[in-house]
């Protein structure tokens, strides 16, 4: 494991807490502004969330990755879930099949820059998103 | 981390320490209504100033919040949600729609001062 990566497994509520105060800090060290690193932690609420309602276990891998003259924070969610059966209808606003959350994914995809969804029933999904330093 | 709730006269205060977990927000929802009934309480607020993020599961239990103080015949106010919280939350989608809130603790309690002179 390099120094420029963070991995949290996903077990229960109080590891959505220690995901997304890792991945504010991360943010925050890589010099991103106190709002998108808000923005980050939002995110990575509602990706480790997600592996909670659905699929019980997971990863939150946090990652410094370098573009073409700028610098950003992935973040990969992944779980061996029972993966979503129908992603575009899982990308659309009001969709849940948990009956509680329903905003977690398209939401997701507002907040970040990047968003790339894999997800194959009965196998499990993985969620990756980026953003870019200003 | 449990939610310390204070006794201020007819008002509640519950002040958010730090980041809670969602048994932390399903616990404070139970023991604001407890206490509401206990104290025959006429309102509520909730600080959230130290809150680092609000998302879908935080939203949701405020709205329970103050859904069920209503039911009370109490009032529920949210005070000080940050602005980097309230921009994260407009992107994920997310409203307080029916909730009254207000800038800080001083605000909450002046809104709520108001509203009971004119109920008087």
């Amino acid at each position: 494991m390099s120094v420029g990566e963070i991995r949290v497994a996903i077990n229960s509520d109080q590891d959505i807490v220690s995901a997304r105060q890792k991945g504010r800090l991360m943010a925050t060290e890589l010099g991103f502004s106190t709002g998108d690193a808000t923005l980050i932690a939002t995110a990575i609420s509602e990706l480790a969330r997600n592996i909670v309602s659905y699929a019980h276990h997971g990863q939150v891998t946090l990652r410094m990755v370098n573009g073409l003259n700028r610098q950003g924070i992935s973040v990969i969610a992944t779980d061996d879930g029972p993966g979503i059966p129908d992603i575009r209808q899982a990308l659309r606003d009001g969709f849940s099949t948990s009956g509680s959350l329903g905003l977690g994914l398209p939401g997701v995809r507002r907040l970040m820059d990047e968003f790339e969804i894999n997800s194959q029933p009965g196998k499990g999904t993985t969620v990756a998103v980026k953003k870019w330093r200003q | 981390m449990e939610v310390p709730i204070l006794k201020q006269g007819a008002v509640l205060i519950a002040t958010f320490q730090a980041a809670l977990s969602d048994a932390d927000l399903n616990q404070l929802r139970m023991g604001l209504v407890q206490q509401v009934v206990r104290f025959r309480s006429r309102a509520v607020i909730v600080d959230v100033t130290a809150m680092d993020v609000m998302d879908s599961f935080a939203s949701r239990t405020l709205r329970e919040i103050a859904h069920m103080i209503r039911l009370r015949g109490a009032e529920t106010v949210i005070v000080g949600i940050q602005p980097e919280v309230a921009f994260a939350m407009v992107q994920l989608g997310l409203t307080l729609e029916g909730v009254a809130t207000a800038l800080d603790l001083e605000e909450g309690l002046a809104y709520l001062n108001e509203k009971f002179k004119t109920t008087n």
